[in-house]
């Protein structure tokens, strides 16, 4: 029988915190500037500049920690890792190892076989590198320090990942839980949520772990499930072969589906870590972790319960609701202007999500306004517009943010609730189509269905479907 | 002096350290170091138990900036002290992971 083997996953985390400024100066963390733009001596590592930490990068840290079940070292540091490349004008990232903010933590996942606890083995507050951009003429790279000094968290977990599912529902839960603090918007995509995948496997039932590897470069949910799946194959393939794992940093070539070594920073894995003399100590005091712990917002498990008790929504709406901070957020606010959350579920769970799909968005990037949907959903309970008209005004305020009102108003989309109007469209309908009228008055009754279609047609929709149908019956 | 730095280590920190010595560079940098870590080792003779290890050599903590942009655009100040500059960036020697 072919041997069994075991998966062990753990994660490296980084996460780009939600702050205006850099960890240690006062340089803006905008996105999109021309290339150094937002720097200063202290993020392009000048001799003589002196670093001084951002307050709001150890609240955001301590608000994840929290959020994480971590404990809070009330006295940590901040230390220097050697590294030399031009990424990093320092030679040297501020970081914590001897002390990091946050330790001994860990989150509930969901897996097939049930619930599971993923340990947090700790999250540290750092300082990202900047961006080389290798110049395709010239036997150069460019450097540009904007991101140098942006505060990152790195969430170290423990090693208790067996499958790409688990990482997956890992990653997601992480994800919501500081998006919903507002520390990160965690985009994948565009780097704000980076994951570094360690990965070994064993036979099952083993005792040692196998020899690890760690993947980078993995810029999506799908990239990660197959890196992991490709990495744990490749293990497994040199093992059967008799060869031995090398531990060693490999890079995702997500579009090849396979990984190769990295080999730059190969020789200086030895950091070399010692604290940084120009940081002096954080001490956090009780009051001040208490202030951060009653500051953190209601998260997805507590909201969700509230949800199905407080507006009657069904278990699995309030989980697509909850989903996403900012889909939350859209309910929340769109209730409280108009009072009707079921309305405001529907349109979240109906058109919202199959617009979504076929833009192939995901929620955090809704850009419409709750005024607006508020305003819509007004406009069909007080009857200016029916449900047809609705949808098609719902696509604009989901692309445009347009003012529904405004929209109804300027382009005619009122429902027309005058009967002599409808009455001579009616007529217009049944003179042209005998062959239905001789079909409804021969006993077929489906063929009002189609009358009352054509006549919704030819008002372009704008009218009540309930009262055609009796002015068709009327008049047949 | 107790320590005795190796041809290896040498090396080692060599690398580390992105250095190119002479050999007699070496020699004197092995001699140095041997004599560092004797220091360390005298040191080490104290007795520190129930001692807090020291984080900073100032009474000092909790110096902190509140999050507001301090710092406009000084790309051309800052790009004064680049050795070279190419489009808005510090030119460096084509490096690549
Ligand atoms: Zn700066």
């Amino acid at each position: 029988m072919a041997k069994q083997y075991e998966t062990v996953i753990g994660l490296e985390v980084h996460v780009e915190l939600a702050t205006k400024t850099k960890i240690f100066c006062g340089c803006s963390t905008a996105f999109g500037g021309a290339p150094n733009t937002h720097t200063c001596p202290v993020c392009t590592g000048m001799p003589g500049s002196l670093p001084v930490l951002n307050k709001k990068v150890v609240e955001l840290a301590m608000a994840v920690g929290l959020a994480t079940n971590c404990k809070i070292h009330q006295f940590c540091k901040f230390d220097r890792k050697n590294y030399f490349y031009p990424d990093n004008p320092q030679n040297y990232q501020i970081s914590q190892l001897y002390l990091p903010i946050c330790y001994e933590g860990g989150i509930e996942i969901e897996t097939p076989a049930g619930k599971k606890i993923v340990g947090i083995h700790e999250i540290h507050m750092e300082e990202d590198a900047g961006k080389l951009i290798h110049d395709e003429w010239e036997d150069c790279s460019l450097v540009d320090y904007n991101r140098s000094g942006v505060p990152l968290i790195e969430i170290v977990s423990e090693p208790d990942m067996r499958s790409a599912e688990e990482v997956i529902a890992y990653l997601d839960k992480l994800r919501l839980i500081i998006q919903y603090l507002g520390a990160s918007d965690c985009k994948l995509q565009e780097g704000s949520m980076r994951a570094d995948v360690n990965l070994s496997v064993r036979e099952a039932g083993a005792k040692e772990y196998g020899t690890r590897t760690e993947m980078k470069n993995l810029n999506s949910f799908k990239a990660i499930a197959r890196a992991v799946e490709g990495e744990r194959a490749r293990q497994i393939e040199l093992l059967e072969e008799g060869k031995k794992v090398i531990q060693e940093t490999r890079r995702w070539d997500d579009n090849k589906e396979s990984s190769y070594p990295m080999r730059s920073k190969e020789d200086a894995q030895d950091y070399r870590y010692f604290p940084d003399p120009d940081l002096v100590p954080v001490i956090i005091s009780d009051e001040w972790l208490e202030e951060i712990r009653a500051r953190q917002p209601e998260l997805r498990t507590e909201k969700l319960l509230r949800y199905k008790k407080e507006f009657d929504i069904p278990d699995y709406d309030a989980g697509i609701l909850t989903g996403s901070k900012r889909m939350a957020d859209i309910f929340e606010e769109t209730t409280a202007l108009c009072g009707r959350p079921k309305k405001v579920s529907n349109w979240l769970m109906g058109e919202t999500l199959r617009l979504l799909k076929e833009e192939g968005m995901e929620p955090e990037e809704l850009s419409f306004s709750p005024e607006n949907l508020a305003k819509l959903i007004r406009l069909t309970e007080d009857g200016t517009i029916n449900q047809t008209v609705a949808k098609e005004v719902f696509e604009k305020i989901f692309r445009e943010d347009i003012d529904p009102q405004a929209y109804v108003e300027e382009h005619g989309l009122k429902t027309v609730s005058d009967e002599d109007e409808l009455r001579r469209v009616v007529e217009d309908v049944i003179a042209a189509n005998p062959q239905s009228v001789s079909d409804y008055r021969g006993g077929k009754k489906k063929a009002l269905g189609f009358l009352v279609g054509q006549t919704m047609k030819a008002m372009k929709g704008k009218a009540d479907p309930g009262v055609v149908s009796r002015i068709l019956t009327k008049l047949l | 002096m107790a320590n005795i730095i190796s041809d290896e280590t040498m090396e080692y920190v060599g690398i580390l350290a992105k250095l190119e010595l002479s050999d007699e560079q070496k020699e004197q940098a092995k001699k140095d170091m041997a004599r560092m870590l004797d220091y360390i080792d005298m040191l080490n003779e104290l007795d520190t138990s129930g001692v807090e290890p020291m984080s900073h050599v100032f009474p000092v903590n909790n110096v902190f900036r509140e999050d507001e942009v301090a710092n406009g655009d000084e790309r051309e100040k800052i790009l004064k002290n680049a050795p070279a500059k190419k489009e808005g960036s510090f030119m460096v020697p084509k490096t690549v992971e």
